[in-house]
Order: C-alpha cells, then sequence, then structure tokens
C-alpha cells in the first residue's frame, strides 16, 4: 500500500494546477514543494491567457492552447467559488502590439498562418494605429498598429497559483513545502521519494519541477532537456485610471490598477536577478506604448527565469521503463492551467498521454531541430 | 496641531497652495511639516481599505505621507521641502475633509 | 570616470567616511536623499536657529564638526539623490531632479543608517499616530511641536524626545513605558561590561528623572497598547497589571527602538544574520565593515545599531581599510590610525548589550497578538491573513507576499518585514534565521517611469 496514489514534485503553476486536478478527480495526491527562495518561475509570471500567435510552427500546441483558453472560464469560476478569491480573471481579449511597420507586416502573415491551421477557431484582426486608438485612446502615436484576438485574456497569476495552492489542499490534497526531492527509486510497482525532510511512496510520480526537472527525469529513464531564460518584470504604483481595458504583450493593468510591465529575454543562466540596463529599456518601451505612463511610480522590479525547451514549447513524456512516471515542462502555465488541471491530469490518472497532449514528446528533437520560441 | 516652537514672524516664508488654498509657511519646511502645521490630520486615503491615513515616520521609509505635487501623485511630502507656487493636493477621495 | 569610492548616505558614518577617504586623495562621490547633510541625526544642523540647538541638546550640536570637516572636504557631494539600485560590480544608479543616472565605483560604501523598528499594534495607521523619531525630525525641521501628545513604547530615543518637549515647553499627556518590568533585572547583568559608558547611563537617568520631576504621567510596566479612534486617533489604551486603562488624546508618538535600514543592502547582495539580541537583521561584515561582496562595505548604524558616535567611527575605519585596499596607506599605518579609532568604538559599543537587553521590546510588540492588527500597512494585510496563509503551509515571507500581497506596496516592506519574519518564525516554531526575509530588488524606492527610462552615465566633475 503506496502512502500516495500520485506524487507530484513542484508547487509551481504546471503542478499546482496537476495536482489540484488530480485531487479533484479523486486520485490522493500529495504536492511536493521547495523553498521560500527557490526558483519560482510563477512568481514572475506575466498573467496572460493567450492564443494569439501559440504554436503556429505546431498545430497540435496551437489546438491544445485553444482547448485550454476554452475550458478557463469554468476552471477560473470553479475555482473562486472553491477559494473565495478573485482571480481578476478577464476574457475579452487581447493586443499583441507591434513597434515597426515590419513587425506589423510580419505579424498579419503569422496569425493568417494560424488561422489557416485552426479550423476557423482562431479569428483575429490587424488593427492599424487609427483602429488601436479606439481600443487604447491612451496609446502612443509613434506605435504603428497591433494585431487583436477575442480569445485572449490574463489573470492575476499569484492569486491563481494560491487558489490551486488552497483548492487542492481544501480537496484533501497533501501539501509539503520544504520539500525538495532528492531521489526517486522505482520500485515494482510504484515509486519512492527520498528527501531529508523524509521518504515516501506512491504509485506514479509527476514530475514539475522546473529547471530541476532535468535532474529527476533521469531517475525514471526520462529526458527533460531544460534551460533558464530571464524575464524581467516591472510594475507600478496603483493608478487612478483605467489606462489599458485589454492586456497585452508588453503591458497589462492588473485588477488592482497597477500596471505590469514585462517581456524581456535574457541567456544568463542561473542569475535571477534584475539588471539596470533592463529595467531602463522595459521603461523606456512602455513609455513609447502609453506615454502617460511617464510619471507613474514603479514600485518593483524582478526577475524570473523561464524554464525553455529548446523549441519553447512544451515537453510531456511518459515513461516506458519506468511505467506510471511522467515529466512535464511548460512555460505557459497559466494559459495551460485549465488544460493541465482537467485533461493532463484525467490522462495522468488513465496512466497514459493521449489525444494532443501526446504529441510532446522528446522524439520531436531527433528528427529535426526547428528551434524557435514562442 | 503643530505649531512652531520659534517666533514664527522672524521666518523666511513661502506661499504655496493646499487643495487650492493659499497658505505661507516657513522656508525649510518639508510638505509633510506644512501639512501638518495647517492642520490637515488625514493627508491620503488608503488605496486598498480606504481607510484615512497620515504622515507617520517623516524619514522617507513608510510611504504613508503620500500626496500630489504640482500634479504628480503619489509624491513623499516628508522628503520634498515646500517651494513658492507649489500646488499641494491629498489623495483623498472625498477632498476638503483632510482637515480636522 | 570611475570614483575610488561611492558613499550611499550623508549622516555620521557617510560623513566620518566620506572625510578619512578625502584625506588619504580617494575620488569621492556621496549621494544622500535629503537637501542637506547631517542624517536623521543631525539633521538640519547647518540651518536651525540657536534656540533649536539649545532645546535639542549638546548630543545634537555635536554634529557640527562632522558637518565642517564633511563640507571642507574634497569630494562631490549630490542632496537629495535617491539610490535606486547598486551591484556587485560597483555600479550605482540613482534618481535625482527627475533623472536617473549610473555611476561607476571602485568601491562603494553603505552609510544608509538606521530607520524606528516597526511597532505594529491596533490602530497604528490612523492619522495623529507617528513615531518618536517622526516628533524629533520635526523639532528639527524645523521647530514643529505639538501639545498634549501620549508617548508610548521604549527606549533610549523616546525619553529624549519627551525631554526635549519639555525644553521646548510643550506639555505631555504621558509616557506608556513599555519596557519589559524583567529586563530591569535582566539588563542588570550586562551593566559591569557596560561600565565605560556610564556617562550615557547618566544622562538617561537624568532625562528619566527631568520627567518624572515635570509630573508628567509616567506609567511603566505596559504589557499591551492599542489606539482608539475611527478616522483618527482618540485615544490609547494600554494594559498594566492585567488591567485596561484608557487616556483620550488626538496625538500619540510611538518607539520600539531603532533597526538597521537593510534595503539596499540587501538588494545589492549583501548577506545578512539574524541578530537574536538586537531581533533584527544584520548585514555579515568584517572588523573594517566589509562586506561578502568585494567591492560594497556599509559603516553606522545600517551595519547594526551602535548610535551616532560609533557610526562615525566606523566610517573612518571602514574609509581607511577602503584606502588602505587601493594603496593609499600601507597595512602598518592603516592599523596605526586605527586603533585609537577601535578603542573608542569599543568604548561606544561597550553599553549597547546593556540598552539591548533593557530595551528589547517585548514578543507581543514585534509579532502581533490581534488578529485585526494591520503587519503590512500599504496593502493593508492583517495579522490573522499572515497566519491564514501560515496554517495554509505557505512556507515563508515570499511566498506570503505572492499570496497576499504582504510587502508589496511602495514601502517594499520597511514597515512589515521584520514583523513578518517574526510572526512567521513564531508561527512555523523556528528561528527568524530560517523563516528568513523578503528578497528585496531594485528599484530599492519607488521611481518614476520616466526617470528608470531616462537612465544615462553620470557627468562627473572632474
Amino acid at each position: 500500500m503506496n502512502d500516495f496514489d500520485i506524487a507530484v514534485i513542484g508547487g509551481g503553476m504546471l503542478g499546482a494546477a496537476i495536482a489540484y486536478g488530480l485531487q479533484s478527480q479523486g486520485a490522493k495526491t500529495v504536492l511536493l514543494d521547495k523553498g521560500d527562495r527557490d526558483f519560482r518561475a510563477a512568481r514572475g509570471n506575466f498573467g496572460l491567457v493567450w492564443v494569439q500567435s501559440k504554436g503556429i510552427e505546431f498545430p497540435e500546441y496551437a489546438a491544445w492552447t485553444r482547448y485550454s483558453t476554452q475550458r478557463w472560464p469554468q476552471f477560473a469560476a470553479r475555482l473562486e467559488a472553491q477559494t473565495g478569491l478573485d482571480l481578476g480573471f478577464q476574457q475579452r481579449g487581447g493586443i499583441h502590439f507591434c513597434l515597426s511597420e515590419a513587425e506589423l507586416e510580419q505579424r498579419d502573415r503569422d496569425l493568417a498562418r494560424l488561422a489557416a491551421g485552426a479550423d476557423g477557431q482562431f479569428r483575429y484582426q490587424m488593427l492599424s494605429a487609427a483602429e488601436l486608438k479606439k481600443l487604447v485612446p491612451a496609446v502612443g502615436a509613434s506605435i504603428p498598429g497591433a494585431s487583436y484576438s477575442e480569445h485572449d485574456g490574463h489573470v492575476n497569476p499569484l492569486y491563481l497559483l494560491r487558489a490551486l495552492h488552497d483548492a487542492f489542499q481544501q480537496q484533501g490534497g497533501s501539501y509539503r513545502a520544504n520539500h525538495g526531492v532528492d531521489s526517486i527509486t522505482p520500485l515494482s510497482p510504484g515509486f519512492r521519494l527520498d528527501s531529508t525532510a523524509g521518504s515516501l511512496t506512491c504509485a506514479k510520480v509527476v514530475l514539475a519541477a522546473g529547471l530541476d526537472n532535468h535532474r529527476l527525469a533521469a531517475m525514471v529513464g526520462l529526458q527533460q532537456p531544460v534551460r533558464p531564460q530571464r524575464g524581467q518584470v516591472l510594475v507600478t504604483e496603483r493608478l487612478p485610471e483605467p489606462l489599458l481595458h485589454y492586456p497585452s504583450n508588453y503591458l497589462r493593468q492588473t485588477q488592482e490598477g497597477t500596471i505590469q510591465i514585462g517581456d524581456s529575454k535574457e541567456e544568463v543562466g542561473l542569475d535571477d536577478g534584475t539588471s539596470a540596463e533592463v529595467i531602463a529599456r522595459l521603461a523606456q518601451r512602455a513609455q513609447r506604448i502609453l506615454p502617460r505612463l511617464a510619471n507613474y511610480n514603479v514600485v518593483r522590479a524582478w526577475g524570473a527565469l523561464r524554464v525553455l525547451t529548446p523549441d519553447g514549447y512544451p515537453v510531456y513524456e511518459q515513461s516506458e521503463s519506468c511505467p506510471g512516471a511522467f515529466a512535464f515542462t511548460s512555460h505557459s502555465g497559466v494559459t495551460l492551467a485549465a488544460a493541465h488541471a482537467e485533461a493532463l491530469a484525467a490522462q495522468i490518472i488513465a496512466g497514459r498521454l493521449s489525444g494532443d497532449a501526446a504529441a510532446f514528446d522528446c522524439t520531436r528533437f531527433a528528427e529535426e531541430s526547428h528551434v524557435h520560441v514562442c | 496641531m503643530f505649531t512652531s516652537v520659534e517666533n514664527a514672524s522672524n521666518l523666511p516664508m513661502v506661499q504655496l497652495q493646499i487643495e487650492g488654498e493659499t497658505v505661507s509657511v516657513p522656508v525649510g519646511y518639508t510638505v509633510a511639516a506644512a501639512l501638518l502645521a495647517q492642520g490637515h490630520r488625514r493627508t491620503r486615503q488608503s488605496p486598498v481599505d480606504g481607510g484615512p491615513r497620515a504622515p507617520y515616520c517623516m524619514m522617507g521609509v513608510c510611504y504613508e505621507c503620500l500626496v500630489e505635487i504640482d500634479g504628480q501623485r503619489n509624491q513623499q511630502a516628508c522628503m520634498r521641502e515646500v517651494s513658492q507656487g507649489m500646488q499641494i493636493r491629498l489623495q483623498c477621495a472625498d477632498e476638503g475633509e483632510g482637515a480636522a | 570616470m570611475t570614483y575610488d569610492l561611492i558613499i550611499v548616505g550623508a549622516g555620521p558614518a557617510g560623513m566620518a567616511a566620506a572625510a578619512q577617504a578625502a584625506e588619504r586623495g580617494l575620488s569621492i562621490l556621496v549621494l544622500d536623499e535629503q537637501p542637506r547633510p547631517g542624517g536623521q541625526i543631525y539633521r538640519n544642523i547647518e540651518t536651525t536657529s540657536s534656540r533649536l540647538r539649545d532645546l535639542l541638546g549638546p548630543d545634537y550640536q555635536a554634529g557640527d564638526a562632522l558637518v565642517s570637516a564633511f563640507r571642507n572636504s574634497r569630494l562631490e557631494y549630490l542632496e537629495q539623490a535617491v539610490v535606486w539600485q547598486l551591484n556587485a560590480a560597483g555600479e550605482v544608479c540613482f534618481s535625482r531632479r527627475g533623472h536617473s543616472y549610473q555611476a561607476q565605483g571602485k568601491h562603494i560604501l553603505l552609510a544608509t543608517g538606521a530607520q524606528e523598528r516597526p511597532f505594529p499594534v491596533k490602530g497604528w495607521q490612523l492619522p495623529g499616530v507617528m513615531t518618536a523619531g517622526a516628533a524629533q525630525i520635526l523639532l528639527k525641521s524645523p521647530g514643529l511641536a505639538c501639545d498634549d501628545a501620549v508617548f508610548v513604547g521604549s527606549g533610549p530615543l523616546l525619553y529624549l524626545i519627551v525631554w526635549q518637549y519639555l525644553q521646548a515647553g510643550k506639555t505631555v499627556k504621558a509616557l506608556i513605558d513599555t519596557t519589559p518590568r524583567r529586563h530591569y533585572f535582566t539588563g542588570l547583568g550586562k551593566l559591569p561590561a557596560a561600565r565605560h559608558g556610564i556617562g550615557y547611563l547618566w544622562k538617561g537617568l537624568n532625562m528619566i528623572r527631568a520627567i518624572r520631576q515635570a509630573g508628567i504621567p509616567f506609567i511603566s510596566g505596559v504589557e499591551a497598547v492599542e489606539i482608539e479612534g475611527e478616522q483618527s486617533c482618540s485615544g490609547v489604551r494600554w494594559q498594566r497589571n492585567g488591567q485596561w486603562q484608557a487616556l483620550p488624546t488626538s496625538q500619540v508618538f510611538l518607539h520600539q527602538g531603532v533597526v538597521p535600514n537593510v534595503n539596499l543592502a540587501m538588494a545589492s547582495g549583501c548577506e545578512h544574520h539574524w541578530s537574536p539580541l538586537q531581533a533584527c537583521w544584520q548585514p555579515v561584515t568584517d572588523e573594517w565593515g566589509q562586506s561578502n561582496l568585494e567591492r560594497v562595505s556599509l559603516a553606522g548604524d545600517g551595519m547594526g545599531i551602535g548610535g551616532a558616535k560609533a557610526a562615525a567611527l566606523r566610517g573612518q575605519l571602514a574609509a581607511l581599510q577602503i584606502a588602505c585596499r587601493q594603496q593609499r596607506l600601507d597595512n602598518a599605518e592603516r592599523d596605526r590610525q586605527a586603533a585609537p579609532l577601535r578603542q573608542w568604538l569599543d568604548k561606544e559599543l561597550a553599553f549597547r548589550p546593556f540598552l539591548d537587553t533593557l530595551y528589547r521590546p517585548a514578543d507581543r510588540f514585534r509579532a502581533p497578538e490581534d488578529g485585526a492588527t494591520l503587519v503590512c500597512r500599504c496593502e493593508s494585510v492583517t495579522r490573522q491573513a499572515v497566519a491564514d496563509a501560515a496554517a495554509a503551509g505557505c512556507m515563508g515571507p515570499n511566498q506570503l507576499k505572492s499570496f497576499s500581497r504582504c510587502g508589496m506596496g511602495p514601502c517594499q516592506g520597511r514597515q512589515c518585514g521584520l514583523t513578518v519574519s517574526e510572526l512567521m518564525a513564531q508561527l512555523q516554531q523556528q528561528p527568524p534565521e530560517a523563516t528568513g526575509y523578503y528578497r528585496l530588488r531594485a528599484p530599492v524606492k519607488p521611481v518614476q517611469l520616466a526617470e528608470l527610462a531616462s537612465l544615462s552615465p553620470w557627468p562627473a566633475q572632474s
């Protein structure tokens, strides 16, 4: 008799969504988390529930993204009802600001391809500067245009993570902080997980440990090619005015009224600090897009490490040599949270990845090396 | 009520506006000191719970004294000295009741 | 250009370090937030009237020599400059008059001083409640005071400001002393070692005697405190010998000692440890104030509370070492210069364990017991909310911050961080060292977006 049906390693956005889904669907689940100051990509999350631009080169990923965003309203409503938290979820469309004419043209071509592969399920509009001004009256005069898609939305990522943790525990899930796993030993059947905080046994194990997945996967016959990519984010004080009705690729106004400013990408290894140059660049771009932001205070900046696979798309793996072991890496943890909690959790319980989720294994890296970042 | 322990008639003064009202304040006062000397007890409302707030630490670490100075919101009143013609507004939704 | 030394803060430590380093020929940039040098302790010392100087007393006037040595030194001094980032490479970003600049230093000295310890009691966020330090700052900048205030708390600064109020002819309604009674006995044990500080003890006793002689109600042994009022402070309640009493007042000044101002040091990567005696975070330094970062040193109360005189001495010691490392003097000369400073410093610090023991705030004044008390004033997070998060398995201050917004406001944890460390540690039944602190980041003070966007190299005077 195992201590748990399933152990999920990693209490970030991915692990918490899966654990919440598993426990909701009847599996006795333990969620093992690390310490307060460990890398946690979820704390640097931008909170977009995003369809446009996702999976232009990868139809299964585009479909998986659409599935998750379609599920999001019910998913959010259920979490809010369970926890009493206001997740600030809105899905009234999103904007991708283009900073040059060339980018605007390229954008149109990319989204046309995405729509062509989506069987009528993806709609978007290109916006001229004048059209953009109608949706975002405060937009700067030097922004040539944008794309808009009705499917997009956003959520408070921190409250989402908290809600997943709270709801998981409310439903009887067992949460253990400061429980980094040192080793996984396959038993037959099941697994034993050892750490300085104690040992436990489980019938199945799910690796959702972000950058640590690479180390853990090798213990159960899996591979997880991951690398850190730093993103820096700024956040302003609460604005007394609504300035941005729609979330966007660079900026979003939160439910509290603050403006979150993001989307920097740096390859700096495991350094999750901030740098003055990037802070200044983010501020310059934000000021260009919304000149009215100039006089508002930036209250915080932070850096976080995205967990990226070689092509930027998710990697979902199930072990052939150690049945019952799964490993997942995905940096779109918010957009895919509904899919992870619902369809993916159901497949883990069933013991087999299927449908779109089965398309994200590592064999694609052996076949070709189409490296692109979504 | 905060009053000067010095002979105020000897002090050089500047004129500034608090909530549109012109007042004279000694040179060298911080904006927060000027507000207290003018009898403003509440200088802002918490943007979170709406509760009344006022200068607390006077040394730039608590951020309770945030007011609008010359059109810019959320300025630390304790870190800025008064100057001639300065326009100060309290960050209260029901402005005008700041004085008590 | 690269400065030999960039000093952050122009209080006693920063000024003394600057004067010492200038004597050794280092090129120096001093950045300070205030309009004039002096820090909080010698605030406005160049401009206060003789009447104010008299009533503030000789300890205030002791700043004259420091400020004039600072003013007469060859260095670049930027007043009203807010440092918002510095890193291990010696790059310092600051904002001044609407622009941001980056300056490069071979070495950085942080002399960012102290702030008052958070004193979270019910109603402490109400208008009419300020810190005792605020009362003193109002007196110094310049000359504001009020009648009929109630002073609440513990520690030398509390008695000093009440004494100064008396010198200023102000009526004081009451002094409510929260020094735990048993500390008078535990403190006694530290007195032999503190004999060098006998002058301080004498001064303190004289002040307390003067306060008592003035007929001010002096209520000692107070175990709990609450501020009353809806829209502003209307009174204070306290518990003594288990009994609650109340006094109407529209102005309360709170004080529970001072603690290092750690935000900039922490954000730049200086290691800190928990001081169980002073119940606060302190940077880890060597005997010269050198941090774990090769280019960053600390001096003054920011490296551990020692008072103004100790701050100036530590500033000089840090400057000697920095000059030595830049070959302006050899080790022997450095040690020769340092010896008398160290002797004096030892005497200054000998009195601290006694003060730290006597005036260590009671547990409930550091980690409130009442659920409705605000822990985080900026985001209105109560003690109850922190306890709920901890009960749900929240493993530390950073998870708490992201789950509840505690510490996310403009003060960046300055008013809640210590409380959160101690309260969570208490709830988790572990020492604060294990619970830890917020991970602080740039900008260490809120800065306008346009100022961040304008970042450019500082055009040094050559």
